[in-house]
């Protein structure tokens, strides 16, 4: 993303603070705040007693978190005959769940891992959420593979070790590559996510007064001390740690898509797939983010720190990543024609204009395609109710997506008398639902009792922490080339 | 011995003179790492990467371990038809990448928490009632009494010229 000055009406204040600095660019902590504002005001979010409207949406998305579990709970003792899959369409809600919740997580490693490797300073305001959202969103991608193998307390199968015939998995096989990808996934980013929290809960732990509150943040900041010393051998693994996240996050999107390209059915046959779905997941993870985000930013008073550039910048890495989303449907439309295979032909067409045609309209033509559009223009970046609607499009649009790909996939397949259609069952529905309840109860949870913005980060971006600030004389080389950590 | 100073700025040039008067046994406290610092304290290179290096390796052994013992030794089974010699090794690659990251990531949270001697729940700068300020906004430079250079004289001589505030004498419990 570029990183010139894109909103005008904040570059008159900050004059003064970047007279040293060879580019005036916009600050990425408006109203000159100081280390003591961000403390205050981040932690303070923790510990002020819970406000009404927090009380309120938890008991209600615990509600249908709970009934969510109620189904699944339903789902095992039963079997998966209480959902609609059947023949010819054995893969329906539980994988297209699967995929939309892993792909939304993976905005959250972008944030964290790869903008950090690039130097993006502006990501130290949402790459704390982003990363909890992104273990949320795994920890409900899990569910599904989980039950949908029908029989769950089979799924020891999955792991590598040898079965009662003596038979080990078949490591060759894309689906084993998947529960691998995806537990490293989860442990990798559960492990950055807490080395970035450890300074952050020991500040909660200084500031705390209740004698529990103060042994719990403690315990779990491991005595933390800021001490330089630490600090070196912190930022090493830090950065170590998006070194690794960067090329394991470009991965698992790759690996989860091998599901299908490795399959030889039309429209889940082809090479474009690790690309495409890596885009879609970046693309959705966004879309995610900003929803979130949004309401967030607005009813802590975090305008501040998640300014009009951040809403900014991820606006146009959804117009990016959305835009080769669309080339990808293109060029899947151009390769089935151009291919000659009927059987790939009849799949495109079918998609278009067979039974789930509106899903295609809708979802992946209006959603996704051609509502990013908008972020072309400035104007609708910087309206927050465009950006809400695009994001609330693309959610939708993404999860249509997955279900065009696996169910119009599979229900019309090579022989017309074994076609057949997909209906799914109040059980589909409400687990679904119900993954939404989890998510949102564990989110609201986190922004409760931990820190949602990184402190410990987002104070480095501030001019006054370059060791250099205040003495524009000596102009040292480091500074000017804007080389600090972040 | 422990002072405190007005910006990260102070702190980082207070450092220098430190480091340059012959101390070893110091160290700065500050809400965040600040850029530098490691130079203005004499300190090299973290190592940490090296222990990463030997996890990594690790992972990728174990993958290989886990692959090629049961598919190619223990329990070889055609599937799908495809071969079980070297034209099948483009297959393991995606659970060899993955636990190389798997076991790497592992040990970079693990060999930071050693190195950094963490967890530590009890350290005697905890006694400093000013210190709680070190996570939110303070800066601190701390010189040990086990410094061999350390006298209370010349700590305090050299915290006062760098501009330090409030010097302590903390004590271990």
């Amino acid at each position: 993303m570029d990183a010139s000055p894109t909103a005008p009406d904040v570059i008159a204040g900050e004059a003064s603070a970047s007279v040293e600095r060879p580019l005036a660019r916009v600050p990425l902590v408006l109203n000159k705040r100081n280390f003591t504002w961000i403390t205050e005001r981040i932690s303070g979010v923790v510990e002020e007693t819970a406000p009404r409207w927090w009380w309120v949406s938890f008991t209600f998305t615990s509600l249908i978190a709970a009934f969510g579990l109620f189904c699944l709970g339903y789902q095992i003792s039963t079997g998966v005959g209480v959902w609609g899959l059947n023949h010819p369409v054995g893969w329906a809600w539980d994988i297209t769940n699967f995929v939309f919740w892993i792909g939304i997580g993976h905005a959250g490693t972008l944030i964290s891992a790869i903008l950090f490797l690039l130097r993006q300073k502006w990501r130290t305001s949402i790459n704390r959420s982003a990363e909890a959202m992104t273990l949320f969103a795994v920890i409900c991608a899990a569910i599904f593979p989980g039950v949908h193998v029908g029989r769950v307390w089979m799924a020891w199968y999955l792991a590598p070790l040898p079965n009662n015939y003596g038979i080990w998995p078949n490591f060759r096989s894309p689906l084993l590559w998947d529960v691998f990808a995806v537990s490293t996934y989860f442990s990798v980013s559960v492990l950055f996510w807490y080395t970035g929290l450890i300074p952050d809960l020991a500040t909660l732990r200084d500031r705390s007064t209740a004698k529990i509150k103060k042994f719990l943040f403690g315990i779990f900041a491991f005595g933390w001390r800021g001490s330089n010393r630490n600090w070196r051998h912190y930022e090493m693994a830090y950065l170590l740690l998006a070194g690794l996240a960067t090329p394991l996050v470009l991965s698992v999107h790759s690996v989860v898509s091998f599901d299908f390209a490795t399959s030889i059915l039309p429209t889940w046959h082809t090479t474009i797939f690790p690309p495409y779905f890596v885009a879609g997941a970046i693309f959705g993870g966004f879309a995610m983010v900003l929803t979130l985000l949004i309401p967030a930013r607005a009813i802590f008073k975090l305008q501040d720190v998640i300014t009009a550039q951040h809403i900014d910048k991820m606006a146009k890495i959804i117009l990016l990543t959305g835009s080769i989303v669309s080339y990808a449907y293109a060029m899947e439309f151009f390769v089935a024609w151009y291919s000659g295979n009927q059987y790939e032909k009849f799949a495109f067409f079918n998609r278009i204009f067979g039974p789930y045609w509106w899903y295609w309209w809708t979802g992946m033509l209006f959603c996704n395609a051609l509502s990013p559009q908008l972020f072309w223009f400035k104007w609708c970046r910087h309206n927050i109710f465009v950006v809400y609607f695009v994001c609330m499009c693309v959610n939708a649009g993404m999860w249509f997506e997955r279900f065009i790909i696996i169910v119009g996939g599979l229900h019309r397949d090579f022989l017309p008398s074994s076609w057949g259609l997909f209906i799914p069952t109040w059980v589909d529905i409400w687990t679904f639902v119900g993954t939404f309840g989890i998510f949102t109860s564990l989110f609201l949870l986190f922004i409760r009792y931990l820190p949602m913005i990184a402190m410990s980060e987002i104070k480095i971006v501030l001019p006054e922490a370059d060791p250099h600030y205040g003495t524009p004389q000596q102009h040292h080389p480091v500074a000017a080339g804007g080389k600090e950590r972040n | 011995m422990g002072a405190e100073y007005q910006s990260p700025a102070a702190l980082y040039e207070a450092a220098k003179r430190v480091r340059d008067a012959g101390f070893k046994r110091w160290d700065v406290h500050s809400p965040f790492p600040i850029h530098g610092m490691d130079d203005a304290m004499g300190l090299g290179k973290s190592w940490l990467s090296a222990a990463v290096l030997c996890g990594g390796i690790t992972g990728f052994i174990t993958a290989m371990t886990v692959e090629f013992g049961p598919s190619w030794f223990i329990y070889p089974l055609v599937v799908h038809g495809k071969p079980f010699d070297w034209r099948t090794v483009p297959a393991f690659f995606p659970i060899m990448f993955e636990l190389t990251v798997l076991f790497s990531a592992f040990t970079a949270f693990f060999a930071m928490l050693i190195m950094n001697g963490l967890p530590r729940w009890y350290h005697p700068i905890f006694n400093w009632e000013r210190f709680s300020r070190a996570t939110d906004d303070g800066f601190f430079l701390v010189i040990e009494a086990r410094d061999p250079r350390f006298t209370e004289m010349e700590a305090r001589e050299v915290l006062e010229q760098t501009g330090g505030q409030h010097i302590t004498l903390i004590h271990e419990d």
